[in-house]
Protein backbone atom coordinates (compact mmCIF):
# COMPACT_ATOMS: atom_id res chain seq x y z
CA UNK A 1 0.00 0.00 0.00
CA UNK A 2 2.66 2.79 1.04
CA UNK A 3 4.85 1.00 -1.53
CA UNK A 4 2.25 1.68 -4.54
CA UNK A 5 1.74 5.05 -3.25
CA UNK A 6 5.20 5.89 -3.73
CA UNK A 7 5.38 4.00 -7.13
CA UNK A 8 2.36 5.58 -8.35
CA UNK A 9 3.94 9.03 -6.96
CA UNK A 10 7.21 8.10 -9.46
CA UNK A 11 5.29 7.15 -12.31
CA UNK A 12 3.28 10.46 -12.03
CA UNK A 13 6.25 12.65 -12.06
CA UNK A 14 8.13 10.45 -14.44
CA UNK A 15 5.74 10.82 -17.48
CA UNK A 16 5.71 14.35 -16.68
CA UNK A 17 9.46 14.53 -17.76
CA UNK A 18 9.75 16.24 -21.42
CA UNK A 19 13.23 14.07 -21.49
CA UNK A 20 10.82 10.15 -21.53
CA UNK A 21 9.11 11.89 -24.85
CA UNK A 22 12.24 13.02 -26.54
CA UNK A 23 13.66 9.83 -26.71
CA UNK A 24 10.35 7.91 -27.32
CA UNK A 25 10.20 10.61 -30.14
CA UNK A 26 13.96 9.56 -31.54
CA UNK A 27 12.61 5.60 -30.49
CA UNK A 28 9.82 6.46 -33.40
CA UNK A 29 12.45 8.07 -36.15
CA UNK A 30 14.78 5.22 -35.56
CA UNK A 31 12.37 2.16 -35.92
CA UNK A 32 11.34 4.18 -39.62
CA UNK A 33 14.60 4.68 -40.22
CA UNK A 34 15.07 1.23 -40.21
CA UNK A 35 12.17 0.24 -42.73
CA UNK A 36 13.63 2.79 -44.87
CA UNK A 37 17.24 1.18 -44.46
CA UNK A 38 15.44 -2.24 -45.38
CA UNK A 39 14.33 -0.70 -48.72
CA UNK A 40 18.60 -0.07 -49.59
CA UNK A 41 19.23 -4.00 -48.89
CA UNK A 42 19.02 -6.63 -51.12
CA UNK A 43 18.06 -9.94 -49.34
CA UNK A 44 15.96 -10.05 -46.55
CA UNK A 45 14.47 -7.12 -45.66
CA UNK A 46 12.08 -8.59 -42.78
CA UNK A 47 15.27 -9.32 -41.18
CA UNK A 48 16.81 -5.90 -41.55
CA UNK A 49 13.60 -4.43 -39.67
CA UNK A 50 13.80 -6.70 -36.64
CA UNK A 51 16.79 -6.58 -36.22
CA UNK A 52 17.73 -2.90 -36.28
CA UNK A 53 14.10 -2.64 -35.10
CA UNK A 54 15.09 -4.55 -31.78
CA UNK A 55 18.21 -3.12 -31.21
CA UNK A 56 16.40 0.86 -31.26
CA UNK A 57 13.78 -0.52 -29.05
CA UNK A 58 16.84 -1.84 -26.80
CA UNK A 59 19.07 1.40 -26.83
CA UNK A 60 16.23 3.73 -26.15
CA UNK A 61 14.74 2.04 -23.18
CA UNK A 62 17.65 1.65 -21.81
CA UNK A 63 18.54 5.65 -22.03
CA UNK A 64 15.23 6.21 -20.25
CA UNK A 65 15.93 3.84 -17.97
CA UNK A 66 19.41 5.52 -17.52
CA UNK A 67 18.15 9.09 -17.63
CA UNK A 68 15.38 8.86 -15.15
CA UNK A 69 16.77 6.32 -13.01
CA UNK A 70 19.52 7.99 -12.19
CA UNK A 71 17.56 11.13 -10.62
CA UNK A 72 15.11 9.20 -8.93
CA UNK A 73 16.62 9.54 -5.51
CA UNK A 74 18.70 12.22 -5.89
CA UNK A 75 15.77 14.66 -6.76
CA UNK A 76 13.90 13.55 -3.68
CA UNK A 77 16.97 14.18 -1.45
CA UNK A 78 18.06 17.53 -3.63
CA UNK A 79 14.52 19.30 -3.50
CA UNK A 80 14.27 18.37 0.42
CA UNK A 81 10.85 16.48 -0.42
CA UNK A 82 12.10 13.51 1.06
CA UNK A 83 12.28 15.25 4.27
CA UNK A 84 8.73 15.11 5.29
CA UNK A 85 8.17 11.52 3.29
CA UNK A 86 10.55 9.57 5.21
CA UNK A 87 8.96 11.20 8.44
CA UNK A 88 6.21 9.13 7.36
CA UNK A 89 5.32 5.53 8.80
CA UNK A 90 7.08 3.99 5.89
CA UNK A 91 10.80 2.88 6.18
CA UNK A 92 13.50 3.37 4.08
CA UNK A 93 13.18 0.24 2.16
CA UNK A 94 9.85 0.85 1.36
CA UNK A 95 10.66 3.69 -0.08
CA UNK A 96 13.25 2.73 -2.70
CA UNK A 97 11.18 -0.52 -3.76
CA UNK A 98 8.51 2.07 -4.59
CA UNK A 99 10.90 4.39 -6.47
CA UNK A 100 12.06 1.53 -8.62
CA UNK A 101 8.75 0.11 -8.88
CA UNK A 102 7.29 3.37 -10.20
CA UNK A 103 10.02 3.80 -12.57
CA UNK A 104 9.19 0.44 -14.23
CA UNK A 105 5.71 1.12 -14.28
CA UNK A 106 7.00 3.99 -16.54
CA UNK A 107 8.92 1.97 -18.69
CA UNK A 108 6.77 -0.77 -19.40
CA UNK A 109 4.17 1.50 -20.74
CA UNK A 110 7.41 2.99 -22.99
CA UNK A 111 8.25 -0.08 -24.13
CA UNK A 112 4.63 -1.30 -24.64
CA UNK A 113 4.03 2.03 -27.29
CA UNK A 114 7.51 1.12 -28.73
CA UNK A 115 6.61 -2.33 -29.44
CA UNK A 116 3.07 -1.57 -31.12
CA UNK A 117 4.58 0.79 -33.52
CA UNK A 118 7.51 -1.75 -34.25
CA UNK A 119 4.68 -4.40 -35.10
CA UNK A 120 2.73 -2.13 -37.07
CA UNK A 121 5.74 -1.72 -39.01
CA UNK A 122 6.42 -5.60 -39.50
CA UNK A 123 2.74 -6.08 -40.29
CA UNK A 124 2.80 -2.90 -43.12
CA UNK A 125 5.66 -4.98 -44.54
CA UNK A 126 3.26 -7.94 -44.47
CA UNK A 127 5.62 -9.96 -42.20
CA UNK A 128 4.55 -12.55 -39.56
CA UNK A 129 4.83 -12.11 -35.67
CA UNK A 130 6.97 -15.08 -34.15
CA UNK A 131 6.28 -15.45 -30.53
CA UNK A 132 10.07 -15.24 -30.27
CA UNK A 133 9.57 -11.78 -31.05
CA UNK A 134 7.91 -11.42 -27.51
CA UNK A 135 10.44 -13.51 -25.64
CA UNK A 136 12.70 -11.23 -26.94
CA UNK A 137 11.27 -7.93 -25.95
CA UNK A 138 10.26 -9.33 -22.75
CA UNK A 139 14.35 -10.10 -22.16
CA UNK A 140 14.81 -6.34 -23.39
CA UNK A 141 12.55 -5.53 -20.24
CA UNK A 142 14.49 -7.68 -17.85
CA UNK A 143 17.23 -5.84 -18.63
CA UNK A 144 15.95 -2.38 -18.50
CA UNK A 145 14.72 -3.83 -15.03
CA UNK A 146 18.54 -4.63 -14.16
CA UNK A 147 19.58 -1.25 -15.38
CA UNK A 148 17.33 0.66 -13.14
CA UNK A 149 18.43 -1.03 -10.64
CA UNK A 150 21.78 0.10 -11.57
CA UNK A 151 20.94 3.61 -11.95
CA UNK A 152 18.80 3.64 -8.62
CA UNK A 153 21.80 2.28 -6.72
CA UNK A 154 24.00 5.00 -8.08
CA UNK A 155 21.40 7.44 -7.43
CA UNK A 156 21.25 6.48 -3.69
CA UNK A 157 24.96 8.02 -3.18
CA UNK A 158 25.98 10.60 -6.42
CA UNK A 159 24.74 13.55 -8.34
CA UNK A 160 22.68 12.24 -11.72
CA UNK A 161 25.54 13.33 -13.91
CA UNK A 162 28.19 10.78 -12.21
CA UNK A 163 25.28 7.92 -11.86
CA UNK A 164 24.63 8.07 -15.49
CA UNK A 165 27.91 7.29 -16.55
CA UNK A 166 28.22 4.42 -13.92
CA UNK A 167 25.54 3.33 -15.92
CA UNK A 168 26.16 3.79 -19.08
CA UNK A 169 29.85 1.84 -17.88
CA UNK A 170 28.06 -0.67 -16.49
CA UNK A 171 25.69 -1.57 -19.96
CA UNK A 172 28.64 -1.53 -22.10
CA UNK A 173 30.61 -3.53 -19.95
CA UNK A 174 28.32 -5.66 -19.30
CA UNK A 175 27.39 -6.07 -23.34
CA UNK A 176 31.46 -6.80 -24.36
CA UNK A 177 32.02 -9.48 -21.33
CA UNK A 178 31.27 -11.91 -23.59
CA UNK A 179 34.38 -11.86 -24.96
CA UNK A 180 35.97 -12.83 -21.94
CA UNK A 181 34.29 -16.44 -22.09
CA UNK A 182 36.06 -17.24 -25.01
CA UNK A 183 39.25 -15.68 -23.61
CA UNK A 184 39.40 -18.15 -20.47
CA UNK A 185 38.63 -20.90 -22.80
CA UNK A 186 41.85 -20.07 -24.74
CA UNK A 187 44.18 -19.72 -21.53
CA UNK A 188 46.14 -22.29 -20.15
CA UNK A 189 44.71 -23.33 -17.11
CA UNK A 190 46.89 -21.68 -14.19
CA UNK A 191 46.38 -18.44 -12.02
CA UNK A 192 45.41 -16.15 -14.53
CA UNK A 193 42.44 -18.28 -15.98
CA UNK A 194 41.37 -18.50 -12.56
CA UNK A 195 41.70 -14.99 -12.06
CA UNK A 196 40.13 -14.26 -15.37
CA UNK A 197 37.18 -16.29 -14.86
CA UNK A 198 36.45 -14.59 -11.50
CA UNK A 199 36.72 -11.48 -13.43
CA UNK A 200 34.04 -13.04 -15.68
CA UNK A 201 31.79 -13.84 -13.05
CA UNK A 202 31.68 -10.23 -11.16
CA UNK A 203 31.04 -8.20 -14.75
CA UNK A 204 27.46 -8.40 -15.85
CA UNK A 205 26.87 -9.94 -18.62
CA UNK A 206 24.01 -8.60 -20.68
CA UNK A 207 24.47 -10.62 -23.28
CA UNK A 208 22.70 -13.25 -21.49
CA UNK A 209 19.35 -11.23 -22.67
CA UNK A 210 19.88 -10.75 -25.96
CA UNK A 211 17.86 -12.87 -27.82
CA UNK A 212 17.58 -10.70 -31.28
CA UNK A 213 19.70 -13.39 -33.11
CA UNK A 214 17.23 -16.28 -32.44
CA UNK A 215 14.03 -14.01 -33.32
CA UNK A 216 15.84 -12.45 -36.72
CA UNK A 217 17.10 -15.70 -37.91
CA UNK A 218 14.32 -17.74 -36.33
CA UNK A 219 16.44 -20.14 -34.61
CA UNK A 220 15.43 -22.82 -31.35
CA UNK A 221 15.52 -21.05 -28.30
CA UNK A 222 16.78 -23.76 -25.84
CA UNK A 223 14.64 -23.96 -22.66
CA UNK A 224 18.13 -24.00 -20.71
CA UNK A 225 19.24 -20.15 -22.06
CA UNK A 226 16.21 -19.07 -21.67
CA UNK A 227 15.50 -20.66 -17.49
CA UNK A 228 19.15 -19.52 -17.14
CA UNK A 229 18.81 -15.60 -18.50
CA UNK A 230 15.68 -15.32 -16.82
CA UNK A 231 17.34 -16.25 -13.48
CA UNK A 232 19.87 -14.14 -13.92
CA UNK A 233 18.34 -11.20 -14.74
CA UNK A 234 15.96 -11.57 -11.44
CA UNK A 235 18.56 -12.16 -9.15
CA UNK A 236 21.16 -9.81 -10.38
CA UNK A 237 18.35 -7.35 -10.23
CA UNK A 238 17.17 -8.30 -6.83
CA UNK A 239 21.04 -8.71 -5.62
CA UNK A 240 21.47 -4.48 -6.95
CA UNK A 241 17.97 -3.82 -5.02
CA UNK A 242 19.17 -4.98 -1.93
CA UNK A 243 22.19 -3.40 -2.34
CA UNK A 244 20.90 0.26 -2.95
CA UNK A 245 18.64 -0.42 0.32
CA UNK A 246 21.66 -1.04 2.01
CA UNK A 247 23.53 2.27 1.11
CA UNK A 248 20.44 3.99 1.54
CA UNK A 249 19.69 2.46 5.21
CA UNK A 250 22.02 4.57 7.02
CA UNK A 251 22.73 7.90 4.63
CA UNK A 252 22.30 11.23 6.24
CA UNK A 253 19.89 13.81 4.86
CA UNK A 254 21.77 16.97 5.09
CA UNK B 1 2.02 8.82 39.26
CA UNK B 2 4.81 10.00 36.83
CA UNK B 3 3.96 12.38 34.22
CA UNK B 4 4.00 11.21 30.74
CA UNK B 5 6.63 11.90 28.31
CA UNK B 6 5.93 12.82 24.36
CA UNK B 7 9.51 12.97 23.97
CA UNK B 8 12.56 12.25 25.19
CA UNK B 9 16.38 13.17 24.04
CA UNK B 10 19.16 11.82 25.94
CA UNK B 11 23.07 12.79 25.50
CA UNK B 12 22.50 13.76 21.56
CA UNK B 13 25.69 14.04 19.97
CA UNK B 14 25.87 14.92 16.15
CA UNK B 15 28.64 15.75 14.04
CA UNK B 16 29.80 16.92 10.29
CA UNK B 17 32.31 15.67 7.86
CA UNK B 18 33.35 18.27 6.16
CA UNK B 19 35.34 18.74 3.61
CA UNK B 20 37.98 15.57 1.88
CA UNK B 21 39.86 15.85 4.71
CA UNK B 22 36.90 14.98 6.61
CA UNK B 23 37.46 17.75 9.21
CA UNK B 24 34.48 16.85 12.00
CA UNK B 25 32.37 19.97 13.33
CA UNK B 26 30.37 18.95 16.52
CA UNK B 27 27.34 20.37 15.83
CA UNK B 28 25.33 19.08 18.73
CA UNK B 29 27.24 18.38 22.03
CA UNK B 30 25.24 16.66 24.36
CA UNK B 31 21.65 17.42 24.58
CA UNK B 32 19.40 16.10 26.85
CA UNK B 33 15.82 17.51 27.33
CA UNK B 34 12.26 16.17 27.99
CA UNK B 35 8.90 17.31 26.52
CA UNK B 36 6.07 17.08 28.30
CA UNK B 37 2.53 15.55 27.01
CA UNK B 38 0.03 18.39 26.19
CA UNK B 39 2.69 21.16 26.48
CA UNK B 40 3.58 23.65 24.18
CA UNK B 41 7.44 23.28 23.89
CA UNK B 42 9.96 26.19 22.88
CA UNK B 43 13.45 25.54 21.07
CA UNK B 44 14.46 28.52 20.80
CA UNK B 45 18.34 29.26 19.21
CA UNK B 46 20.37 31.92 17.54
CA UNK B 47 21.11 31.01 13.51
CA UNK B 48 23.01 28.07 13.40
CA UNK B 49 22.56 26.77 16.85
CA UNK B 50 21.68 23.47 15.59
CA UNK B 51 17.56 23.55 15.85
CA UNK B 52 17.47 21.75 12.49
CA UNK B 53 19.76 19.32 13.20
CA UNK B 54 18.13 18.12 16.78
CA UNK B 55 14.88 17.82 14.68
CA UNK B 56 16.27 16.03 11.81
CA UNK B 57 17.60 13.59 14.17
CA UNK B 58 14.56 12.76 16.42
CA UNK B 59 12.80 12.01 13.02
CA UNK B 60 15.54 9.68 11.87
CA UNK B 61 16.91 11.71 8.78
CA UNK B 62 20.20 12.22 10.35
CA UNK B 63 21.64 9.69 12.33
CA UNK B 64 23.37 10.63 15.50
CA UNK B 65 26.72 10.04 17.09
CA UNK B 66 25.45 9.15 20.43
CA UNK B 67 22.61 9.54 22.52
CA UNK B 68 18.37 8.25 22.33
CA UNK B 69 15.38 9.60 21.60
CA UNK B 70 12.27 8.39 22.89
CA UNK B 71 8.97 9.60 21.23
CA UNK B 72 5.73 8.48 23.19
CA UNK B 73 7.64 5.70 24.81
CA UNK B 74 9.12 4.12 21.55
CA UNK B 75 12.20 4.11 19.78
CA UNK B 76 11.86 7.01 17.18
CA UNK B 77 12.87 4.97 14.18
CA UNK B 78 10.13 2.73 15.41
CA UNK B 79 7.06 2.99 12.78
CA UNK B 80 4.72 2.97 15.94
CA UNK B 81 6.38 6.15 16.95
CA UNK B 82 5.92 7.66 13.60
CA UNK B 83 2.63 6.87 12.79
CA UNK B 84 1.71 9.36 16.13
CA UNK B 85 4.08 11.96 15.27
CA UNK B 86 3.62 15.05 12.08
CA UNK B 87 6.84 16.96 11.00
CA UNK B 88 6.66 20.15 9.35
CA UNK B 89 10.49 21.21 8.21
CA UNK B 90 12.19 24.72 7.81
CA UNK B 91 11.61 26.18 4.14
CA UNK B 92 9.36 23.34 3.12
CA UNK B 93 9.41 22.58 -0.47
CA UNK B 94 7.12 19.71 -2.20
CA UNK B 95 6.55 17.51 -5.59
CA UNK B 96 5.27 20.57 -7.37
CA UNK B 97 3.65 18.84 -10.01
CA UNK B 98 1.17 17.72 -7.55
CA UNK B 99 -1.98 20.01 -6.22
CA UNK B 100 -2.60 20.59 -3.04
CA UNK B 101 -5.13 17.82 -2.28
CA UNK B 102 -3.93 15.24 -4.51
CA UNK B 103 -0.53 15.98 -2.31
CA UNK B 104 -2.42 15.28 0.72
CA UNK B 105 -3.74 12.04 -0.44
CA UNK B 106 -0.92 11.10 -1.46
CA UNK B 107 0.94 11.47 1.92
CA UNK B 108 -1.97 10.25 3.34
CA UNK B 109 -1.73 6.74 1.93
CA UNK B 110 1.48 6.57 4.19
CA UNK B 111 -0.39 5.93 7.06
CA UNK B 112 -1.48 2.51 7.80
CA UNK B 113 -4.52 3.74 9.78
CA UNK B 114 -6.88 4.80 7.86
CA UNK B 115 -8.14 7.11 10.53
CA UNK B 116 -6.28 10.09 8.75
CA UNK B 117 -8.05 13.02 8.64
CA UNK B 118 -10.63 15.14 6.23
CA UNK B 119 -8.35 16.50 3.35
CA UNK B 120 -10.91 19.29 2.92
CA UNK B 121 -11.53 19.74 6.28
CA UNK B 122 -7.38 20.22 6.64
CA UNK B 123 -7.20 22.75 3.54
CA UNK B 124 -9.68 24.79 5.87
CA UNK B 125 -7.60 24.87 8.71
CA UNK B 126 -5.03 25.89 7.47
CA UNK B 127 -6.79 28.50 4.75
CA UNK B 128 -6.00 26.98 1.30
CA UNK B 129 -9.73 25.94 0.39
CA UNK B 130 -9.83 27.84 -2.88
CA UNK B 131 -5.96 26.39 -3.38
CA UNK B 132 -7.37 22.74 -3.53
CA UNK B 133 -6.71 22.06 -7.04
CA UNK B 134 -3.75 24.19 -7.73
CA UNK B 135 -0.56 22.94 -8.54
CA UNK B 136 2.01 23.31 -5.17
CA UNK B 137 4.37 25.26 -8.29
CA UNK B 138 2.31 27.99 -8.26
CA UNK B 139 1.74 28.23 -4.09
CA UNK B 140 3.60 31.25 -2.58
CA UNK B 141 6.17 31.03 0.28
CA UNK B 142 3.43 31.49 2.69
CA UNK B 143 1.39 28.72 0.92
CA UNK B 144 3.97 26.16 1.27
CA UNK B 145 4.30 27.06 5.23
CA UNK B 146 0.17 26.70 5.37
CA UNK B 147 0.35 23.18 3.38
CA UNK B 148 3.43 21.82 5.22
CA UNK B 149 1.33 22.35 8.24
CA UNK B 150 -1.69 20.63 6.60
CA UNK B 151 0.30 17.36 6.19
CA UNK B 152 2.12 17.38 9.34
CA UNK B 153 -1.56 17.05 10.88
CA UNK B 154 -2.47 14.65 8.66
CA UNK B 155 -2.56 11.79 10.72
CA UNK B 156 -4.12 13.80 13.63
CA UNK B 157 -0.68 13.22 15.20
CA UNK B 158 -0.36 13.09 19.15
CA UNK B 159 3.19 14.98 18.69
CA UNK B 160 4.18 17.45 16.13
CA UNK B 161 7.18 18.69 15.26
CA UNK B 162 7.67 22.08 13.83
CA UNK B 163 10.55 23.66 12.40
CA UNK B 164 10.36 27.36 12.17
CA UNK B 165 6.08 27.14 11.71
CA UNK B 166 6.10 30.62 10.94
CA UNK B 167 8.66 31.68 9.07
CA UNK B 168 7.31 33.12 5.35
CA UNK B 169 3.85 33.97 6.93
CA UNK B 170 2.67 37.81 7.31
CA UNK B 171 1.02 38.84 10.50
CA UNK B 172 -1.99 37.57 10.10
CA UNK B 173 -0.85 34.33 8.41
CA UNK B 174 1.53 34.24 12.17
CA UNK B 175 -1.61 34.84 14.03
CA UNK B 176 -3.90 32.18 12.20
CA UNK B 177 -1.07 29.41 12.30
CA UNK B 178 -0.38 30.32 16.05
CA UNK B 179 -4.11 29.96 16.48
CA UNK B 180 -3.83 26.48 15.03
CA UNK B 181 -0.60 25.56 17.61
CA UNK B 182 -3.09 26.75 20.73
CA UNK B 183 -5.82 24.50 19.63
CA UNK B 184 -3.98 21.45 19.11
CA UNK B 185 -2.73 22.15 22.71
CA UNK B 186 -6.28 22.36 23.24
CA UNK B 187 -6.88 18.90 22.27
CA UNK B 188 -4.50 17.32 24.39
CA UNK B 189 -1.58 17.06 21.99
CA UNK B 190 2.21 17.77 22.24
CA UNK B 191 3.87 20.44 19.88
CA UNK B 192 7.80 20.80 20.06
CA UNK B 193 8.35 24.25 17.76
CA UNK B 194 11.95 25.13 17.01
CA UNK B 195 12.31 29.15 16.60
CA UNK B 196 14.34 32.27 16.76
CA UNK B 197 11.50 34.36 17.21
CA UNK B 198 11.48 34.94 20.45
CA UNK B 199 7.81 36.78 20.62
CA UNK B 200 6.32 33.75 19.09
CA UNK B 201 7.57 31.51 21.47
CA UNK B 202 6.66 33.61 24.45
CA UNK B 203 3.10 34.21 23.21
CA UNK B 204 2.44 30.25 23.03
CA UNK B 205 5.18 28.30 24.51
CA UNK B 206 4.49 26.51 28.21
CA UNK B 207 8.55 25.75 28.17
CA UNK B 208 11.51 26.24 26.31
CA UNK B 209 14.80 25.14 25.95
CA UNK B 210 17.36 27.58 24.76
CA UNK B 211 19.78 25.99 22.38
CA UNK B 212 23.45 27.93 21.60
CA UNK B 213 26.18 26.32 19.97
CA UNK B 214 25.05 22.24 20.05
CA UNK B 215 24.41 22.47 24.04
CA UNK B 216 21.42 24.07 25.93
CA UNK B 217 21.98 26.87 27.97
CA UNK B 218 18.41 27.06 29.88
CA UNK B 219 15.79 25.01 30.02
CA UNK B 220 12.44 25.43 32.16
CA UNK B 221 8.84 27.07 32.59
CA UNK B 222 8.87 30.17 30.72
CA UNK B 223 7.81 32.09 33.61
CA UNK B 224 10.36 30.27 35.48
CA UNK B 225 13.14 31.90 33.33
CA UNK B 226 11.85 35.39 32.98
CA UNK B 227 11.67 36.80 36.79
CA UNK B 228 8.70 38.80 37.28
CA UNK B 229 10.65 41.01 39.58
CA UNK B 230 10.30 44.80 38.05
CA UNK B 231 14.23 45.67 36.37
CA UNK B 232 13.26 49.18 36.27
CA UNK B 233 10.00 51.65 36.12
CA UNK B 234 9.58 54.32 32.72
CA UNK B 235 7.99 57.75 33.71
CA UNK B 236 6.73 60.13 31.61
CA UNK B 237 5.52 63.07 33.38
CA UNK B 238 5.13 67.39 32.54
CA UNK B 239 4.95 70.16 33.99
CA UNK B 240 7.81 69.49 36.46
CA UNK B 241 10.95 71.32 36.22
CA UNK B 242 13.93 69.66 35.14
CA UNK B 243 16.33 70.59 37.66
CA UNK B 244 13.95 68.90 39.85
CA UNK B 245 13.51 65.55 38.18
CA UNK B 246 17.15 66.03 37.62
CA UNK B 247 17.70 64.05 41.28
CA UNK B 248 16.28 61.11 40.52
CA UNK B 249 18.71 60.04 37.77
CA UNK B 250 20.08 61.22 34.66
CA UNK B 251 18.47 58.90 32.35
CA UNK B 252 16.40 61.61 31.04
CA UNK B 253 15.36 62.59 27.54
CA UNK B 254 13.04 65.70 26.61
CA UNK B 255 10.37 66.01 23.77
CA UNK B 256 8.07 68.69 23.65
CA UNK B 257 7.65 69.37 27.41
CA UNK B 258 7.05 65.97 28.27
CA UNK B 259 10.12 64.56 30.45
CA UNK B 260 10.72 60.45 30.00
CA UNK B 261 13.16 58.88 32.74
CA UNK B 262 13.77 55.03 33.80
CA UNK B 263 14.05 54.66 37.33
CA UNK B 264 16.06 52.06 38.71
CA UNK B 265 15.00 52.25 42.36
CA UNK B 266 12.01 51.38 43.24
CA UNK B 267 11.64 53.63 46.54
CA UNK B 268 12.37 56.76 44.01
CA UNK B 269 9.42 55.68 42.12
CA UNK B 270 7.00 56.67 44.45
CA UNK B 271 9.13 59.76 45.68
CA UNK B 272 8.68 61.03 42.24
CA UNK B 273 4.80 60.43 41.92
CA UNK B 274 5.24 62.25 45.61
CA UNK B 275 6.18 64.99 43.76
CA UNK B 276 3.73 65.04 41.03
CA UNK B 277 1.12 65.62 43.02
CA UNK B 278 2.74 67.92 44.95
CA UNK B 279 3.56 70.59 41.85
CA UNK B 280 0.06 69.09 40.14
CA UNK B 281 2.30 67.87 37.32
CA UNK B 282 1.05 65.14 34.70
CA UNK B 283 1.95 61.74 34.82
CA UNK B 284 1.37 60.58 31.11
CA UNK B 285 2.57 57.27 31.52
CA UNK B 286 4.40 54.47 34.33
CA UNK B 287 5.39 51.44 32.59
CA UNK B 288 7.31 48.70 34.99
CA UNK B 289 9.47 46.54 32.97
CA UNK B 290 9.89 43.00 33.79
CA UNK B 291 12.82 40.99 32.28
CA UNK B 292 11.64 39.36 29.16
CA UNK B 293 12.89 36.08 27.06
CA UNK B 294 14.97 38.53 24.93
CA UNK B 295 17.15 39.50 28.03
CA UNK B 296 17.40 36.04 28.77
CA UNK B 297 18.54 34.80 25.13
CA UNK B 298 20.75 37.75 24.93
CA UNK B 299 23.04 37.04 27.88
CA UNK B 300 22.95 33.70 27.08
CA UNK B 301 23.99 34.13 24.08
CA UNK B 302 26.28 36.70 24.76
CA UNK B 303 28.28 34.37 27.76
CA UNK B 304 28.56 31.62 25.07
N1 LIG C 1 25.82 18.96 6.35
C1 LIG C 1 26.47 19.78 7.15
N2 LIG C 1 27.82 19.80 7.14
C2 LIG C 1 28.49 20.62 7.95
N3 LIG C 1 27.91 21.43 8.83
C3 LIG C 1 26.59 21.45 8.89
C4 LIG C 1 25.79 20.63 8.07
N4 LIG C 1 24.49 20.86 8.35
C5 LIG C 1 24.48 21.79 9.30
N5 LIG C 1 25.74 22.15 9.64
C6 LIG C 1 26.10 23.14 10.65
O1 LIG C 1 25.43 22.83 11.83
C7 LIG C 1 25.06 24.00 12.50
C8 LIG C 1 23.62 23.90 12.92
O2 LIG C 1 22.80 23.91 11.80
P1 LIG C 1 21.22 23.92 11.94
O3 LIG C 1 20.65 23.92 10.56
O4 LIG C 1 20.82 22.81 12.83
O5 LIG C 1 20.95 25.30 12.65
P2 LIG C 1 19.56 25.97 13.09
O6 LIG C 1 19.60 26.12 14.55
O7 LIG C 1 18.43 25.23 12.51
O8 LIG C 1 19.67 27.40 12.43
P3 LIG C 1 18.57 28.32 11.71
O9 LIG C 1 17.90 29.10 12.77
O10 LIG C 1 19.37 29.20 10.82
O11 LIG C 1 17.65 27.43 10.96
C9 LIG C 1 25.38 25.15 11.59
O12 LIG C 1 26.53 25.80 12.08
C10 LIG C 1 25.66 24.52 10.27
O13 LIG C 1 26.68 25.21 9.61
MG1 LIG D 1 16.99 25.64 11.22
Amino acid sequence: MKIRAVALNTFKEAIRDRILYLLLFFAVVSLVLSRLLSLLTVGDKIKIIMDAGLSSISIFGVLMAILMGTGLVYKEIDKKTVYTLLSKPINRNQFILGKFLGLIITLFIMLAVMTAIFIIIILLHSGTISWKLFVSLGFIFLELCLITSVALLFSCFSTPILSSIFSLSFYLIGHLSWGMETLIKKITPGISKILTQVVYTLLPDLENFNFKTEVVHNLPIPPKVFLFSLFYGITYTFFILMLSMLVFRKRDFI
Amino acid sequence: MPEEKALEIKDLHKSFKSGLLGKKINVLKGISLEVKKGEIFGYLGPNGAGKTTTLKCILGLLFPDRGTINILGSDHLSIKSKEKTGFLPENPYFYDYLTASEFLNFYSQLFHKQKTEDINKLLELVGLKKHSHTQLRKFSKGMLQRIALAQALLNDPELVLLDEPLGGLDPIGRKEIRDIILSLKERGKTVFLSSHILQDIEMICDRVAILVNGSLANQGRLDELVSQEILFTEITVSKISRKELEKFGKTLTYFGNKSFMKIYDQDKVDEILQLVKEKNGTIHSLVPRTQTLEDIFVGMVKKK
